[in-house]
This record gives structure tokens, sequence and C-alpha cells, in this order.
């Protein structure tokens, strides 16, 4: 890896040494020494005001939340009521937590299963030649920009058992049998809120696909269809193979979202009915703000982060590894 | 090559049907998405009674007053003044500070390179609702509360991670030689980033900043807490309040969603052709 890193920014510098007066000789073995100090300290000046306000605004505020995690808190004041790690204990005893860890395990099953490859194959019918695609890119990813309060209330009133309009089209259509409940029903809840979420979500996991498929260079399909390859064999070994580290990051993504979801859930059923639809996210919220649990509620978005942690890291060894590679090394790789 | 010169009739037809299945699900898939919004625009024209009378068909007679009556009124104007301050303000301050790391995270060699850039995406696992009772209480010892900064500073922080790294993957695609050929001809690290490579990137900035955008503009947790009196509500914050105060009236919520609706689609008509053009990077390495 730092091999390959390290190569491209001295690059330059040969080029440097061959253009004719540019470097006195004398400096020729200190330059290099002078160079990388520059290199670092320029790289320290282009840093420093991301890494300022992601500190400040980021890190510390988790810092204090990991703090405050080992104390039984109500939130006024200052902490002083140390449990030490009972707040963690009780976690693992608390059925409600436990039953987040489930549903977060489901709603992350679904968008691997269904959410995704459904965005990839609408990405790979809009990424071809036909008449509206444009339109079609357009209308699917919209939802993706709305809030997700607008959505929630909308989909909120659609879903509305009895009146909402999806109960009213089951009955024009006379399937009156299968609505009925949706947010309200402790079965159909989640699945509901999966429809929501694919409503909402999939066109962004779409765009970046599409994304990733506009960098494909067309020759390589022309080629492969000289070469007599089918529809499916130029999408499994041409599309899929090059489109690997778009797959990657969005899988990805979708993880970490599905575990902290929050905002669509509060608006629509603030976890209910009977905790059926609460998440990670909203189980902490409900103890810090509405049962001044503080030191609990921290330890959920502690344990929460770590979650996401572990997963990313090993996300990161084990498949996003060859994407930070350099770019040549990767086209090695893939060849 | 055969294809260039004439086409065939036939094949065209041919190839026409073939495409046929595809139009099919297209359009079922846009009806599936179209629904939810029609649905809304054209409710938001009835009276409560005609949405439960005639949940279907068009209004009749179509009622104004919905959208007139919210048009009419100081609060619906004041949450979209405040929810554009708030998200340019964010999108400019995360953009132009996450460039600048970007850049040194994808282009220089240095020590600590590869922890920082981690740390960054450690970013990623800090949503609001982790962070946000620390938060508010740092930003009530500042005393940012009632403050447009106390969202737009938050805002702008975690949203560097994900400019981050979509930043610092496009840098990375722009050839080294063209680094090479700017330094040959005299150009600073600075200069490069400054003259170069930012206009090459220019597409990848309008996807970040209209990720950027979007983004601050939905936020609904932050304000909410932030922001106790209405001068700052933002329009997610004011649907919310609106929706608790007119539960009844469900026409006139509806009314409301299409006008919060309105500036988010027709903020992406705009910024759309950038989005998708965005990405056209991979062309610059041919």
């Amino acid at each position: 890896m730092t091999h390959s890193t390290t190569s491209t920014p001295y690059a330059p510098e040969l080029g440097k040494v061959a253009e004719p007066g540019s470097v006195p000789p004398a400096a020729g073995p200190r330059r290099p020494v002078l160079r990388r100090l520059g290199d670092w300290l320029s790289a320290v000046v282009f840093t420093v005001p991301a890494l300022a306000l992601f500190g400040l605004l980021v890190l510390v505020p988790m810092g204090y939340a990991f703090y405050v995690s080992f104390f039984d808190w109500g939130g006024f004041g200052s902490p002083t009521d140390v449990t030490g790690f009972g707040n963690y204990t009780r976690l693992f005893e608390d059925p409600v937590f436990l039953g987040d860890l489930w549903r977060g395990g489901l709603l992350i099953g679904f968008s691997i299963a269904l959410q995704l490859p459904f965005a990839l194959a609408m990405a790979v019918l809009l990424n071809q030649e036909l008449r509206g695609r444009a339109v079609y890119r357009m209308l699917f990813f919209a939802p993706y920009i709305l809030s997700e309060v607008i959505t929630g209330v909308l989909f909120g009133m659609i879903f509305a058992p009895g009146d909402g309009l999806a109960d009213r089209l089951l009955g024009a259509v006379g399937l009156d049998g299968l609505g009925g409940e949706w947010f309200a029903g402790r079965d159909t809840v989640l699945p509901t809120l999966f429809l929501v979420m694919t409503w909402k979500y999939f066109g962004f996991h779409m765009m970046l696909y599409l994304a990733g498929l506009q960098g494909i260079p067309a020759e390589l399909y022309e080629a492969a269809r000289i070469d007599g390859a089918g529809t499916w064999q130029r999408f499994r070994h041409i599309t899929l193979p090059l489109l690997a580290p778009t797959l990657r990051i969005s899988a990805f993504l979708s993880v970490i979202f599905s575990i902290q979801l929050f905002d669509l859930v509060w608006v629509i059923t603030t976890g209910g009915p009977d905790h059926a639809s609460e998440t990670m996210a909203i189980s902490m919220v409900q103890y810090g703000f509405k049962r001044y649990q503080m030191g609990y509620a921290s330890a959920i978005s502690v344990v929460m982060f770590l979650i996401s942690l572990v997963f990313a890291l090993a996300y990161q060894r084990f498949v996003l590894r060859r994407d930070t590679e350099g770019a040549l090394t990767t086209m090695r790789a893939n060849r | 090559m055969s294809g260039a010169t004439g086409v065939p009739k036939s094949l065209v037809r041919r190839r026409r049907l073939r495409t046929l299945p595809v139009y099919v699900v297209l359009w079922v898939v846009g009806v599936f998405m179209v629904t939810p919004l029609l649905y809304t625009l054209v409710s938001g024209f009835k009276s409560t009674d005609q949405l439960s009378s005639n949940p279907f068909g068009l209004p009749s007679p179509w009622v104004t007053s919905n959208y007139t009556s919210l048009l009419g009124s100081g609060a619906f104007w004041r949450s979209v003044g405040s929810s554009t301050v708030i998200a340019v303000g964010a999108t400019l301050l995360t953009v132009a500070t996450a460039a600048l790391a970007a850049f040194a995270l994808a282009r220089f060699a240095f020590r600590g390179r590869e922890l920082v850039f981690t740390l960054f995406t450690m970013g990623l696992m800090f949503p609001f609702a982790v962070a946000i009772l620390p938060l508010f209480i740092l930003l009530r010892t500042f005393g940012l509360l009632d403050n447009p900064w106390g969202v737009i500073l938050p805002e702008a922080a975690f949203g560097l991670p994900v400019t981050i790294i979509i930043l610092r993957g496009f840098f990375r695609e722009i050839p080294g030689e063209l680094e090479e050929a700017a330094t040959l001809d005299g150009c600073s690290r600075f200069g490069f980033f400054w003259r170069i490579l930012l206009p090459l990137a220019r597409p990848a900035l309008g996807t970040v900043s209209v990720l950027a955008i979007v983004s601050s503009w939905n936020q609904f947790l932050l304000p909410l807490l932030v922001f106790s009196e209405p001068t700052w509500w933002t329009i997610p914050v004011g649907i919310q309040q609106f929706q608790g105060q007119y539960a009844s009236d469900v026409a006139r919520i509806f009314a409301y969603l299409v006008l919060a609706m309105a500036p988010a689609l027709a903020f992406y008509a705009v910024a759309e052709r950038q989005l998708i053009g965005g990405i056209t990077l991979g062309a610059t390495k041919g």
C-alpha cells in the first residue's frame, strides 16, 4: 500500500530534476527532506479546518456521551452517580434493546437482499438508450431529496387504517382483507416501513450505480458483444466487476443508515406499536429525552457506535481494502 | 459497423419488441413512485370532507383556500427563509473545509494520512441522534441555542465525512501526470488544487454540494432541539408543529406538504443535471 501511494507524489520530483537550471546541484540531496517537510506542513494546513470542526462538534460530544454512559444521570447538573458498567449490563437484559438489535438486523437484511438489487436493476435499465429515461431517473431519485418528516407525515396519512389511500385502493379492487393495519399492526409495521424506506432511498443507490456505470468504457461492451457475449454475460463479467467498488460503498452506506435509522420512524410511529418498529436510535432518544435516563441512553448510543465501528473496520479491512489502494493496483487486481 | 450505415426496419421493430418489457417495468415502478406525490398534490386542492367522500377523483370543486391561507401566512415563508440560510451556510462550510482536507488526503503522502482519513470515515457512524445530548449541552455552553450557527456548525461538521470520502475518491482519479505537468509549469501545491483540481472536480463539487444542501434542508432533530422559538424553525420542524396543530384538517396538511416539497423538488429540477453529469470523471482519464 505505502509503495504505490508514495510513488505518485514523488513523480513530479523526477520531472523537476530533468528541467535545466531549476535545481541547484548543491541542494540535490537535501531537497527531498525539505520537500517532505513542506508536504507535511501543507497537509496539516489543509486538514486543520476540517479536523477542528469535526473534533469539536463530533468527537468531543461523542467522548462526552462515552463518559456519561458510566453514570446514572438524569441530564441536569453534572453527573456524579457512578454505576460503572451498570448501564451496559442492563442493556443486555433489556428486551426492548435486544429487540432493537433483531429489528436492525431484519432491516439490513431486507436492504441488502431486496432494496440494493432493485436499485441496481433500475440503474442498469436506465443506463440504456431509452425514451424518457431522464424523466424516470429524476422521478426515482426525487423521494430521496424529500425530508424524512415530509415522507413520514405523507405515508402516515396514506397508510392510515381505514380511510388512507392504501386501504381505499385495496378496497376498490376488492382486497380489503390485505390492508387494515399497516403502521398500526405489530406484524405489519416493519414491512410497511420497509416499503416506505425503499420508496425513499433506493433512488440514492441507483444514482450511485448510474454514476459508476458511466465510468465503464462503452468499448468494453462493444468488444464483448463482438466476442459473442450475451446480455447476462456482459452484466456478469463487465458490469459487476467494474461496478464492484461502487456496490461495496453502497452496501456499506446502506448498513450504516439502517443501524442509525431514526427520523422516519420517529415521525411515523415513534417506535410503536408496542416497540414493534423501535430502532436503537429511537430507544436512545426515548430513554434520554422522555424518561431522563441520560446515562442509560448514552450507553445505548455508545453500543450503537461500537456496532457501527466494528462493522466498518471489518468491512474496510476485508471488503473495501482493494478500493483504498492506488488506482493502478486496483486495475491490476481486477484484470 | 454494419448498424451504423443503415438499420433495417425489421431490426428496429425487433429491438422495440425487446425493450417493451423494460418499459413496462419502468412504468410500473414509476407509478409506484409518483402516486404518493400526485395524491398529495391533488388532495391539497380538496376539502377534508371531499377527501373522505371522493378519495381518488379530481377535486370538485377545486379548493384553493388550503394553499392560499398557507402562502398568506408569515410562518411558512419564515420557515423557507431560515431553511435556506441554514442550508447555504452549512453547505459552504462543509464543502470548503472538506475539499481542502480531501485534497491533502488524496494526493499527499504524509505520516498519519490513513489515520486521519479513518477518523473522518468513522464520522459516518456518528448520527446526530447519538451525539445529540452532549451536542445540545455544548451548544448551550457556547450560547448557540436559538442561533442559526447552533445548527449550521454541527450540520457542517457532521457533513464532513461523506463529503471528504466522495471528494477524495474524485481527486484520486485525476491522473498524476496532470500534477506533474502543472508542477513543471511552476504550479504550487495550492495552485494545482485551486486552478486545476477544483475546476476539474466541479461536477464532484456539485454532487457533494447538492448532497449537503439536501441533508441540511431535511435535518429535523437538531433544529427541533436548538430552536425553541418559532423565529428560526426550519421547514421540517414547521411541518411537525403544523401537523400537531391541525391534526383533524387532513387536506390542509396535504397542502402544507406540497408547499414544503416544492422548494426541494424545484431545487432538484435545477441541480439534477449537475448531479448526474457529475460523475463523468471517467472521461478525463481517456
